[in-house]
């Protein structure tokens, strides 16, 4: 029942973008996520699209599983959607009662939908393939500069990699309360909403009780093995980039620099092509 | 009252390359009243089973008949079955949330819709079914000793009154004396109210005593199934897959290899100080 949130689960297979260093997927998510915002033209889009496309084929993981992240967010772009159609001033093109859909707001919606389900489908694209253990390594990486300004990066880092860790076992966790509460004639779906909340405290109570206790447990564990922070620690595999990971950074820069031309790009072509087309007429 | 299992089959993450088949093609009849004891190593599906039996999982394949309906029809009730059947989970102490023990092992039966008055009755019998002292009744649960909150857990279920009681494992974690207390108690609820009793064990020796009929699994498929005695003369097999039979069954075997004449038809300590002691009585001699 809770097994459909995709966001933050690895999903284990043999892929280029598995092999792919950390840092170079993380550095692609974001130059991804920019790419989506800054762009504001169908050509962009398109490009976008099309490099999504590509990313999932060559990490090998269904693509059900990408758009089972989407789940989650039905509601936020459902929201997004209606809000954006309804209260963007503009020219009107439809309208009843005291509602008007806006061509302008038609158009932002779609654009905002079509941002943010490329943003989840993409960063899952990211969290599918690499572990958490190598996401969060990358995160440290990558931030060490900080270290300068005295940010505690490899505490920021293993924060993460705890709070990642226990997704899926707090899940598991949620998963046996509620099966034990259902054997004992819970009922977690019918009722209106306050019925629903109040029937969420049997489930709660023992999810924190349980939650307290696993953080105290590991807590004592890495005490009893000596972590005191990250100074002076070494890595047992350290991040190296390889030739692949290069390749990537190169096409990555590809794509930025293609996804934020190509409106200018076509409409440069298109000025030329009418061009050509009225002296010829 | 009897649960049927025909051909049932269960994949997790059918879907996924990580689809793993955590039970095959089991067939199993559970009538009334039987006390019987589930036995798998770690992994064998035995959980997996169990959760079919209240309708929490469904099959992938087969089904299942309680009652002779089945339980994965769309207009079963599956509310009554969880209230017919009782399932109390592994370290079912976590599933506690109360302000007071009482309060906890009232949740079950006021799901079922009982008045307040029948609700306190059950609760309190379940109470005392389970073990619990009177005066650790308005405590919190969780200022308890681990084994007061697994009787407190197990009461909870109790107050359901079920027909069948599922236990998994529920003596993990426990020492001696309390696993014995908490088997003994299940034995004679089992005695007075003629409930079925499901006990799911990795150990052989925590059941042999108890039940009338064990089933072993292994890798998700059932490899015997039969009274006591006669699964535990294939204990060889039970090695082979990671489980042992119970230390008496070892000696009066080891005791017959090396010529005592001594009956190794035993399950339980008393029954083989008695073979032993016959044996003795009947003349025999070592050297």
């Amino acid at each position: 029942m809770l097994r459909d949130i995709t966001l933050g689960q690895y999903y284990q297979t043999e892929s280029v973008i598995h092999r792919l260093d950390p840092r170079v997927k993380l550095v692609g998510t974001i130059c991804y996520i920019i790419s989506l915002f800054v762009v504001n033209n169908v050509w962009g889009y398109l490009v976008a699209a099309l490099f999504l496309a590509l990313m999932i084929h060559l990490s090998n993981v269904p693509f059900k599983f990408m758009v089972k992240g989407m789940k989650a967010i039905v509601f936020l772009l459902l929201i997004t959607v209606i809000f954006n159609m309804f209260l963007t001033p503009g020219e009107a093109l439809i309208s009843f009662w005291k509602l008007t859909i806006t061509k302008e707001g038609l158009r932002l919606a779609i654009m905002m939908a079509i941002r943010l389900s490329f943003l989840i489908v993409g960063s899952s694209v990211m969290t599918l393939t690499t572990t958490p253990n190598n996401l969060t390594d990358g995160m440290e990486k990558l931030m060490n500069p900080l270290r300068k300004i005295k940010v505690p990066v490899h505490e920021i880092a293993m924060m993460m990699s705890i709070a990642l860790r226990f997704i899926p076992i707090l899940l598991e966790e949620t998963d046996k309360i509620m099966k034990a509460q259902i054997a004992r004639g819970a009922d977690f779906e019918s009722g209106n909403i306050i019925k629903k909340a109040k029937a969420m405290v049997p489930l709660l109570v023992p999810l924190f009780i349980s939650a307290f206790r696993r953080a105290n447990d590991l807590a004592m564990a890495m005490e009893a093995r000596c972590y005191r922070g990250g100074d002076g620690r070494t890595k047992m595999k350290p991040l190296v980039y390889k030739k692949a990971d290069r390749i990537g950074y190169l096409v990555l820069s590809i794509y930025f620099i293609v996804c934020l031309s190509i409106g200018k790009i076509c409409e440069i072509l298109m000025g030329m092509i009418l061009g050509i087309m009225m002296s010829v007429g | 009252m009897s649960l049927i299992l025909d051909h049932v089959n269960h994949i997790y993450g059918e879907d996924t390359n990580l689809a793993v088949a955590a039970l095959r093609d089991i067939n199993l009849v559970i009538p009334d009243g039987q006390f019987i004891g589930l036995i798998g190593h770690t992994g064998s599906g035995k959980s997996t089973l169990v959760q079919h039996l209240n309708g929490l999982l469904q099959p992938t394949s087969g089904s299942i008949y309680f009652n002779g309906q089945d339980i994965s029809d769309k207009d079963f009730n599956k509310k009554e079955l969880r209230s017919k059947v009782g399932l109390v989970f592994q370290y079912p102490e976590h599933q506690l949330f109360e302000v007071t023990v009482f309060q906890d092992v009232c949740f079950g039966p006021k799901n079922l819709g009982l008045s307040q008055k029948d609700v306190e009755i059950r609760a309190y019998n379940a109470l005392k079914q389970a073990g619990v002292k009177e005066e650790q009744f308005y405590q919190s649960p969780f200022d308890l000793s681990g084994g007061q909150k697994r009787r407190v857990a197990i009461a909870g279920v109790l107050a359901m009154q079920p027909e069948v009681l599922i236990l998994d494992e529920p003596t993990a974690g426990l020492d001696p004396k309390g696993r014995d207390e908490i088997l003994g108690q299940i034995k004679k609820l089992q005695k007075e109210t003629g409930i079925t009793v499901i006990l799911v064990s990795h150990s052989m020796e925590d059941v042999a005593e108890y039940v009338d009929r064990i089933i072993v699994m292994n890798k998700g498929a059932v490899m015997f199934d039969d009274v006591p005695k006669e699964v535990f003369k294939h204990y060889e097999a039970l090695e082979e897959i990671g489980l042992a039979a119970p230390q008496v069954t070892y000696i009066v075997n080891r005791l017959k290899k090396e010529g005592v004449p001594v009956d190794t038809n035993v399950t339980t300590i008393a029954e083989a100080k008695d073979a032993i002691l016959k044996v003795f009585k009947e003349g025999f001699s070592p050297c």
